[in-house]
C-alpha cells in the first residue's frame, strides 16, 4: 500500500452547452468535473461520495477513457491514459474495468451469460485462448457464487443481486489491477447489497484489487474504503483516510453530509443534530466565484466569494480539506463493532 | 382469521368483525393477488394494521413483498387487471372502503386519505403548471373562485416552505428541483387536509441532505394537523428516525410488528433480525455485514409453511410444514415466527 497505482492530476471534464439548431454555438460550459486530483494506491479502496450532479459519475467515465478529458490527466502506472489510442489504449484498458450501477440496463438481454462475461476474450485473446473460453467463463461464475451450470441462462432469468455478480465477473474477466465501481449496489435491496458488499471485499483480498468505489450512500462508502474523498459541484473538497473523514471532519459540506444520514437506532433520534442545508446545489453551468459551497454553508464570509479555497492540509485539519475555515467537528459518535 | 392479533390492546371481537372500532384507519385480513397469463401472484396475503390519528405506522420491506401494493389497494388505485382484491377489508373509521361506491371512495380520497409518492417528476403532471395542479382541487372539491383557489394554493406552497410561492405558482414540475417537486407533491396531497397520509418511498430518489430537509417538513405537518400516517419504505435508517410503530413486510405478509424501539432492540422475527444485521452503519468501524443467504421466494410459488424458511438460519422441520400465524409476543408487539417466545426471550 505505498506506490500510487492510478494518479489523477487536474482532471477538467467540461460539456458544450450550445444553442441553435443549424449553426449550433456554445453558450456555456457544464462543468461537470472541475480540476480533480488524486492517487489511488495498490490494493486499496478509495471512496468517491457525493450527491447527484456532483460530478462523480463522469469521473468514473473519464477514468476509463469513455470520455476525453478537457484537460488534465489520468497517468496508469507511468502511462497517461487520456493521451493513448488504438492499440496501446486496447492493452492498457484490460487493466482497468467498470462495474455499473444498474443491472438490469447494463447487460444485454439477448446474450447468455456466458457470452457476455465471455465477450471480453474476443477482443483480449491473449488472455483465453479459443478453446479455454467456456472454462474460464465458468471459474469466473463460480468466483462471483453463481452457479456455473447457468452459463447457457439469459439475464432475465436472474434477479438484481445475481446479474450485478454477472457485471462484477465480466469486469473481472481480463484480470484487471484497478476496478471503477459506479454505484454498484444502490440498486438493490438491503439484503442483497450486504451480499454484494462482500463479495467485493472478499475479490480485493484474493485478487489484490485496487477499487475506486463511487456511491451516494455514505455508510456503503465507509464500511468498504480505506481513504474517502468527497465531491461537490465537479471538485473535492476534502480528502482523506476513512477514520479522518467520518471521525474528524473538517469541512462544513462534508459535516452536513454527514449529520444527514439517519442512522439505524430509534435511541439515537434525539441526541444527533442534523446540520440541515438550505437550498439546492446550484447549477454547474455557472457555479459561485470562489468557493462553491458558499451559497449553502452557514460559516460564508467574504473571502469565501473572493478566493477558491484549495485542497490542503489546514491548521485545524490534519488531511487536505478546501475551506478557509476548516475546523475540527464531531458528527458521528462511532463506536468499534 | 381470528388467531391474528395485531393492536396491543385489541378489544374481543374487533378483528375481522367490520364492526366500528374508533381506529382510523383499518387494514383487515387484506388479500391481493395479480392474474397474469403465467399464473397467479399472490401478491399480499392477509395482511392486518392499523393507523391512528397524530401516529406514525413505517411499512418496512424489500422490493416484492407488497407494501405499496396494501398502499394501492387503501387508495383504490390498485391496477385491476391484473391485481384483484380476494380478501379483506379497509376500514375507515369502521367503514369498508372495499364495499363502497366509486363515488363514496372518491369522496375519500383526498380528503380522508391522500398519498404521495416516490417519484415526483411522474406523479405531476407535466403539461399543467404546479400551482394550477395545487388550485384544480379547491375548485374542484371545495367549488371555489379561479381566484380564492389561487390564493390558497400559494398558501400550501408557502407552507411546505418553497421559496418565492407567488412566483412559483406558474412553474412547470421541470422547473423545480427534485426537493422542490417532492415538496409541491406534499402540498397538493395536503391541499384537503386529509386524515390519513401515505407516503411511498417519499425521499428514496432524494439526496441526503435534501432527504433530512424533506423528512422534516413531513414530521412538522404530521404533528400541526395530527395526521395519522403511513411511511412506505426500505430505509431502516429513515424509520429509526421517525416512525412510532414498524410493520415489517416479507413475501405479502407482516411478519412483524412492533413499537420502534423494541424492534431496534430486540427483534422477535430472524427476517428483521437479517435485516438490522445486513445494514452498513455510518456509526461503526470495521462492522462485519451479516447477510440473508438466498433470494426474496417467487410470488407465484410461495415456498409452504413459512414463506421466509428456505433463507432462515433457524429454521426447523415445523417451518416448512405449518404457515406461522401473527401473534402477539411479549407486550404491545406481534411476530409470526415460530420460535418468537424464544427470541424475545433470549439475553
Amino acid at each position: 500500500m505505498s506506490e500510487n497505482i492510478l494518479e489523477v492530476r487536474d482532471l477538467v471534464k467540461h460539456y458544450p452547452v450550445t444553442q441553435g439548431v443549424v449553426f449550433k454555438k456554445t453558450v456555456g460550459q457544464v462543468k461537470a468535473v472541475d480540476g480533480v486530483s488524486f492517487g489511488l494506491r495498490a490494493g486499496e479502496t478509495l471512496g468517491v461520495v457525493g450527491e447527484s450532479g456532483c460530478g462523480k459519475s463522469t469521473l468514473a467515465r473519464v477514468l476509463m477513457n469513455l470520455e476525453k478529458p478537457t484537460a488534465g490527466s489520468v497517468v496508469y502506472k507511468g502511462q497517461d491514459i487520456s493521451k493513448l489510442s488504438g492499440g496501446a489504449l486496447r492493452r492498457l484498458r484490460r487493466q482497468i474495468q467498470l462495474v455499473m450501477q444498474d443491472p438490469y440496463t447494463s447487460l444485454n438481454p439477448r446474450m447468455t451469460v456466458g457470452d457476455l462475461i465471455g465477450e471480453p476474450f474476443d477482443i483480449h485473446s491473449e488472455v483465453a485462448p479459443r478453446g479455454s473460453r467456456r472454462a474460464k467463463v465458468r471459474e469466473l461464475l463460480d468466483l462471483v457464487g453463481l452457479n456455473p451450470e447457468h452459463i447457457n441462462r439469459y439475464p432475465h432469468q436472474f434477479s438484481g443481486g445475481q446479474r450485478q455478480r454477472i457485471g462484477i465477473a465480466r469486469a473481472l474477466a481480463l484480470r484487471p489491477e484497478v476496478i471503477v465501481c459506479d454505484e454498484p449496489v444502490s440498486a438493490l435491496d438491503v439484503s442483497i447489497q450486504a451480499q454484494v458488499m462482500n463479495l467485493l471485499e472478499k475479490l480485493q483480498g484474493e485478487l489484490g484489487l485496487s477499487y475506486v468505489f463511487i456511491a451516494h450512500d455514505l455508510s456503503v462508502v465507509r464500511h468498504l474504503s480505506d481513504r474517502v474523498a468527497v465531491m461537490y459541484l465537479g471538485k473535492i473538497v476534502e480528502i482523506g483516510t476513512e477514520d479522518e473523514i467520518y471521525e474528524r471532519p473538517t469541512h462544513p459540506y462534508t459535516q452536513a453530509l454527514l449529520s444527514a444520514v439517519p442512522v439505524p437506532d430509534p435511541t439515537q433520534r434525539n441526541n444527533k443534530t442534523i446540520i440541515r442545508l438550505t437550498g439546492d446545489v446550484p447549477s454547474p453551468i455557472s457555479p459561485p466565484s470562489g468557493c462553491r459551497f458558499r451559497t449553502r454553508c452557514w460559516k460564508a464570509q467574504e473571502v469565501c466569494a473572493q478566493q477558491v479555497p484549495l485542497l490542503e492540509i489546514r491548521r485545524d485539519s490534519d488531511h487536505p480539506s478546501a475551506c478557509h475555515f476548516a475546523e475540527r467537528r464531531e458528527i458521528v459518535a462511532t463506536h468499534e463493532a | 382469521m381470528s388467531d391474528i392479533l395485531v393492536s396491543e390492546q385489541s378489544a374481543p371481537g374487533s378483528g375481522g368483525s367490520g364492526r366500528p372500532s374508533g381506529r382510523l384507519l383499518e387494514v383487515d385480513d387484506l388479500r391481493v393477488e395479480f392474474r397474469t397469463r403465467d399464473g397467479v401472484a399472490k401478491v399480499i396475503n392477509g395482511v392486518t394494521y392499523h393507523v391512528d390519528a397524530g401516529e406514525t405506522l413505517a411499512v418496512l420491506g424489500e422490493s416484492g413483498s407488497g407494501k405499496s401494493v396494501t398502499a394501492q389497494t387503501i387508495m383504490g388505485i390498485l391496477d385491476t387487471p391484473p391485481g384483484f382484491v380476494s380478501g379483506g377489508q379497509v376500514r375507515f373509521h369502521g367503514k369498508d372502503m372495499l364495499r363502497m361506491s366509486a363515488e363514496e371512495r372518491r369522496r375519500i380520497r383526498g380528503e380522508g386519505i391522500a398519498m404521495i409518492f416516490q417519484d415526483a417528476l411522474s406523479a405531476l403532471n407535466p403539461v399543467f403548471t404546479v400551482g394550477f395542479q395545487i388550485a384544480e382541487q379547491f375548485r374542484v372539491r371545495r367549488g371555489m373562485g379561479r381566484a380564492d383557489a389561487k390564493k390558497r394554493a400559494i398558501e400550501m406552497l408557502d407552507q411546505v416552505k418553497i421559496p418565492n410561492a407567488k412566483s412559483r405558482f406558474n412553474n412547470y414540475p421541470h422547473q423545480f428541483s427534485g426537493g422542490m417537486r417532492q415538496r409541491a407533491m406534499i402540498a397538493m396531497s395536503l391541499a384537503l387536509d386529509p386524515e390519513v397520509l401515505i407516503a411511498d418511498e417519499p425521499t428514496t430518489a432524494l439526496d441526503v441532505t435534501v432527504q433530512a430537509q424533506i423528512m422534516d417538513l413531513l414530521a412538522e405537518l404530521q404533528r400541526e394537523r395530527q395526521m395519522g400516517m403511513i411511511l412506505i419504505t426500505h430505509d431502516l435508517g429513515v424509520v429509526a428516525d421517525v416512525a412510532d410503530r414498524i410493520a415489517v413486510m416479507y413475501a405479502g405478509r407482516i411478519v412483524e410488528e412492533a413499537d420502534v424501539y423494541d424492534l431496534y432492540a430486540k427483534p422477535a422475527h430472524p427476517y428483521t433480525m437479517g435485516l438490522i444485521d445486513s445494514i452498513p452503519r455510518l456509526d461503526e468501524k470495521g462492522q462485519q455485514l451479516r447477510t440473508i443467504k438466498g433470494l426474496p421466494p417467487n410470488l407465484m410459488n410461495i415456498p409452504p409453511g413459512c414463506p421466509f424458511n428456505p433463507r432462515c438460519p433457524m429454521a426447523q422441520p415445523v417451518c416448512r410444514e405449518k404457515v406461522p400465524p401473527l401473534l402477539q409476543v411479549g407486550h404491545a408487539r406481534a411476530s409470526a415466527c415460530h420460535f418468537a417466545e424464544e427470541l424475545v426471550n433470549r439475553v
